[in-house]
């Protein structure tokens, strides 16, 4: 089916077949090799799409990556709904369906453009004023009806997908000799040229086809073959080479450190179809011994008034249009040429069947030989001119021409009547990855640019092609031969090569043609409807940095972060302020440079994955037991096993009772282990920890205390001597690595010279705790020849044992006040044994308790746990721990901290327990505790509370606390103010439960 | 992702494998209890915090385990020289070796 907007023949697209896509719910035709902004101009769709702040209609402006209106959503159903996508690098397939964004109800009639009549409230820094200022409005009415609208809408113009992304995405690591980022000519000689080399090359590009501007020529030549089988050639000769990876559809968007770029691959996105257990985007972080950029140069729009009706586009994207996609852009052109690539626009749009009505040149000398093409062409030129005004709502219908006088002001002109204007402002080098790997930029005259001028140090790389500011074809492509040459191989024979229609002058005008003094709405800024009155409010208010004026008037702050307006706006915002641009500067480019999918950079690292769960031998049994699960680090800990529909509170009531009036079980697996080792052993953990361990005997356990060199403690735990030379060291569950990661530190930095080895065994070990005064008999039947008995097996032992026939390390252990064993077996043989006690312990009318239990069961005892009690504030002395100090050391680590002047100074906070006078009242922990009982504001409190439980054993509430001086004031009231009372309470000894511990020896 | 050479294993490896640990050649004093409490508060919480070169302890934590330090200029997060842990810092003529 012709359309009256294809051109009758030649381009990239394949017109023997017809793709069907709709736009806004209407069906258009397209062809394979279109871009859907290709396909909706083809149909003559110019209008696309809605501009943020003033709604203004809005069409397509450019042929790439740097497009800020044609932002579509495109919808693949079951919540594959992506946002803000460019159409202009959207590939067509048959059956795509895309939205336009930010208007309602519809993109002809849209409600939102009454926002052009607010405009005056819209300007520069009004999110600021409308935050900082009185209200112009006296109502909330503005705020509710335009700024917060307007605000939300600032996060972006798409509406992110709310259902879960189902796509899965990949993630490769790749090495390699030479990066070559952009298939243009200049990275497709430098990949040549590396290639030939025999270097390992990667080459990424952007676009479905390798090739870059060669893909847009019709008429030129390298050495004697046409462009398009030019680039088939390269391409063909760079397949062939095992050590070249040619990766299009990817976009380099990030350059990290010492050659570390990012690279994001478009898999299944452009397919009709596509296996659903196939990735749909990859990353690639690769690690490149050098680097080419070649990432080409963007044309920039010209500021003139009312320069963003749909039908006014790039020239550059005019000619891609029609060479490469075969595409009529318009009917009636006029093209306003700053540059060479506005004549070469205009001469193609002649080519291809499209009237020129005029080119105007905002210059006085244009280039001579470009001009005389023109005219031989019958194309009319106004040199020293520029454009003043536009009409049309939908699309362009006239502009205004107007010449420049010498003053540079400008006179109002005739209208000319057309459909379609190509600008051609001049090319900015796309210098983003370069300024992302720290390279310094500098300005350069010649080319009215920012160039690449010195590297970062660690950064191999270097800029080729039109990116540094060698523009033409020849040029380009001999720099980027060079640059793939010196970065591979410097013995590579140089190449030259012989182009036919070169350009040469690409500069063009940064700012306002002219002086500018008749330019006021005129858009430069087109995503985020920033114009060039908006940037000299900015300025005449006192903004004098560029990254202030930036995020006055959010220029260049959009989704494509002013690819297209940053230099203008520099230049503007240079000229009202009477200085050079290098002198205003010129904001960072961040990554990623065109928005990658939060998918792609979450890879794998999603749901289970995201951030793995640990889980214990025994877990499997407490999930078909019921249990309630808590998470303690990453490890998955049961907290109660409740039963016959019991709360929390009855089921931790019931576990508390069970283990104190027989036995209960718990998984105690998560405890940190770690093998302590060697001849030094003893002393090295005597180093560490403040109790001593050199006379801790063969066979018997203490309760050891790890401090920090600031003299706080960070850890706890029982640790076991197993041999004169092997200790068994266990930490708390969530202090593992750190514990581990100390204890190297002090083993390889600050005692080199002790023989010890440490090896962590967390994971090596299932450990199954028995507690209550029935536990003894729990294990008896199970054990072989083990005697158990208080004097032959008392508190604070740990022997090597067989259990149901498996080899164990079982501890007499308590921490819970009971007589208590804790058995280690192997992890795999965990479940077994766990069965085989749970078998003995029903025989006793004993339970499985979780964490919860634990926690009360210790509470009532005053066991203190790390990181409840402790905040990395609290000494031994402060929780009543002083006794553990080995009496004759003189050093371990923290000693020295624990008799600085802060550390003996009175004050201090010191454990103690809270009885409330109502038993029934549990306290909230981490409330403050008071003297008096309605403190006036700003009275510092005594303390606070770290524990808080109902004690089914004591019937009633208990509570441990940091209180200052809390020893000296046990028997006296405090007060505890809680929401709605406060809470009288008496301090009292921490330990609530048999503080002889006769039930812990029995 | 910074590359780092560990001075035990002798090769580059990427950053993630390693741990930060700190400003390096800051010695626990040997008998900590002769020390001042001025001088021990200085060992505890005074540290370098140089724009510039800076050395820093490091630990290949997710490789062979091994403490060592590095030199690293902490503006371009360039990474100068590593060397092992006892070793002294090595003088990379710079004038910055001195200069803590």
């Amino acid at each position: 089916m012709a359309s009256l907007h294809r051109t009758n023949g030649g381009g990239r697209v394949d017109r023997a077949r017809t793709l069907s896509f709709t736009f806004d719910g209407r069906t258009y035709q397209g062809h394979p090799g279109d871009t859907l902004a290709s396909a909706l101009l083809a149909n003559g769709v110019h209008l696309v799409g809605r501009s943020y702040k003033y709604h203004r209609p809005r069409g397509i402006l450019s042929a790439g990556a740097e497009e800020p209106n044609a932002l579509v959503t495109i919808d693949r159903g079951d919540g594959r709904a992506a946002p803000n996508l460019r159409a202009t690098q959207v590939e067509l397939y048959d059956g795509l369906v895309a939205e336009s964004q930010n208007r309602w109800p519809s993109l002809s009639y849209d409600v939102g453009a009454v926002n052009s009549l607010f405009s005056p409230l819209l300007a520069a820094g009004f999110y600021y004023k409308t935050f900082m200022g009185p209200r112009l409005l006296d109502s909330n009415w503005a705020w509710h009806k335009i700024y917060e609208p307007l605000i939300r809408r600032a996060a972006g113009l798409g509406k992110a997908p709310t259902l879960p992304d189902p796509d899965r995405y990949a993630n490769r690591f790749a090495h390699c000799d030479v990066l070559v980022v952009g298939a243009g000519p200049a990275g497709l000689a430098a990949a040549l040229a590396a290639t030939e080399a025999g270097a390992r090359v990667i080459l990424c590009d952007e676009q479905a086809e390798l090739g870059g501007a060669l893909l847009s020529e019709w008429a030129v030549e390298i050495d004697g073959t046409p462009a398009a089988s030019w680039v088939a050639d390269a391409v063909r000769a760079l397949a062939a080479s095992p050590r070249v990876t040619l990766l299009p559809r990817t976009q380099a968007f990030g350059y990290f450190a010492q050659n570390f770029v990012a690279l994001a691959e478009r898999l299944t996105d452009h397919l009709a179809s596509s296996d659903p257990a196939a990735a749909r985007e990859r990353l690639w972080q690769v690690r490149a011994k050098e680097v080419v950029l070649a990432t080409g140069a963007i044309e920039r729009p010209i500021v003139f008034p009312g320069n963003d009706r749909p039908g006014i586009m790039l020239a550059d994207a005019a000619r891609t249009y029609v060479n490469r996609y075969g595409v009529r852009p318009g009917s009636r052109t006029v093209v306003l040429a700053a540059c060479d690539s506005g004549y070469a626009a205009a001469l193609d749009l002649h080519r291809a069947g499209i009237d020129v009505a005029t080119i105007v040149d905002p210059r006085p000398n244009g280039n001579r030989t470009l001009i005389e093409a023109a005219r031989t062409a019958g194309i009319a030129i106004e040199v020293g001119a520029t454009v003043i005004a536009t009409r049309g709502r939908q699309r362009v219908t006239a502009v205004r021409i107007a010449r420049i006088g010498a003053d540079g002001s400008a006179a109002a002109g005739s209208w000319i009547p057309c459909d379609h204007v190509a600008m051609a402002g001049g090319w900015t080098p796309s210098v983003h990855l370069f300024s992302q790997s720290r390279g310094k930029l500098a300005w350069s005259d010649a080319a009215q640019a920012f160039l690449p001028a010195a590297a970062a140090p660690g950064q191999a790389q270097r800029s080729a092609g039109a990116c540094r500011g060698v523009f033409g074809l020849a040029a380009a492509l001999e720099d980027g031969f060079a640059a793939g040459k010196a970065a591979a191989d410097t013995r590579v024979r140089k190449r030259s090569f012989n182009v036919t229609h070169d350009l040469t002058d690409f500069s063009g005008i940064v700012g306002t043609p002219g002086t500018g003094a008749h330019v006021s709405k005129a858009f430069v800024d087109f995503q985020h409807d920033v114009t060039v009155r908006d940037l000299k409010l900015a300025a005449q208010e006192g903004f004098r940095a560029i990254e202030h004026v930036k995020r006055y008037t959010t220029t260049g702050m959009a989704t494509d972060q002013g690819k297209t307006s940053n230099l203008n706006a520099l230049a503007i915002v240079a000229d009202h302020l009477g200085k050079p641009i290098p002198e205003v500067g010129l904001t960072t480019f961040r990554q990623p440079y065109t928005p990658v999918s939060f998918g792609t950079i979450a890879g794998t690292s999603r749901g289970d994955l995201f951030d793995p769960v640990r889980r214990t031998p025994c877990d499997g049994w407490a999930q078909a037991a019921g249990a309630v699960f808590e998470d303690v680090g990453a490890w998955k800990r049961a907290r109660y096993f409740p039963e016959g529909g019991e709360d929390m509170h009855a089921a931790v009531a019931r576990e508390c009772r069970t283990v104190r009036g027989a036995a209960g079980m718990f998984d105690a697996s998560t405890l940190g282990k770690i093998e302590v080792v060697g001849p030094d052993a003893a002393v090295f953990l005597d180093r560490l920890y403040i109790n001593s361990f050199q006379k801790l005997g063969v066979g018997r356990c203490r309760y050891g205390v790890l401090l920090n060199e600031a003299g706080f403690i960070i850890d706890d735990g029982v640790i076991g001597r197993l041999a004169p030379d092997r200790f068994h060291v266990t930490t708390t569950t969530g202090g593992a690595a750190r514990v581990l990661n100390m204890m190297e530190d002090y083993a390889q930095t600050e005692f080199p010279d002790l023989k010890v080895w440490l090896t962590s065994t967390t994971e090596q070990w299932a450990v199954i705790a028995v507690q209550g005064p029935r536990a003894r008999d729990v294990l008896a039947p199970l054990l072989e020849e083990v005697d158990l008995g208080a004097t032959s097996f008392p508190h604070m032992s740990v022997k090597a044992v067989r259990i149901c026939g498996i080899e164990a390390r079982l501890f007499r252990v308590s921490f819970t006040g009971e007589m208590g064993f804790e058995i280690n077996v192997p992890a795999d043989y965990g479940v077994a044994v766990w069965e085989a006690v749970w078998r003995e312990v029903q025989k006793h009318g004993g339970c499985a308790y979780g964490t919860e239990t634990m926690h009360v069961l210790r509470a009532e005892k005053g066991f203190i746990i790390v990181g409840q009690e402790t905040d990395g504030t609290v000494t031994p002395d402060d929780v009543g721990l002083g006794w553990a100090i080995g009496k004759s050391k003189r050093d371990f680590v923290g000693m020295r901290s624990l008799s600085r002047p802060d550390m003996v100074r009175g004050g201090r906070k010191q454990l103690v327990g809270l009885l409330t006078a109502d038993p029934k009242l549990v306290l909230e922990e981490g409330a403050q505790v008071t003297a008096e009982l309605h403190p006036p504001a700003g009275t510092p409190a005594l303390g606070h509370v770290t524990s808080a439980y109902w004690s089914a054993a004591l019937g009633r509430s208990i509570a441990l606390a940091l209180v200052a001086d809390g020893r000296a004031r046990i028997g006296t009231r405090l007060n505890v103010p809680m929401p709605g009372s406060d809470v009288p309470v008496e301090v009292v000894a921490p330990v609530f439960l048999d503080p002889k511990g006769e039930r812990l020896h029995g | 992702m910074l590359l780092i050479t560990c001075p035990y294993c002798r090769m580059a490896r990427p950053e993630s494998e390693f741990h930060y640990g700190g400003e390096a050649h800051v010695a626990r004093p040997a008998e900590p209890a002769n020390v001042s409490d001025a001088e021990w508060a200085a060992y505890l919480y005074m540290r370098a915090n140089p724009k510039g070169v800076h050395a820093e302890r490091w630990r290949h934590i997710h490789g062979c385990g091994r403490f060592f330090n590095a030199v690293r200029n902490t503006v371009s997060d360039e990474i100068l020289a590593t060397y092992e842990a006892g070793m002294s810092r090595p003088d990379l003529g710079d004038g910055t070796k001195d200069a803590r």
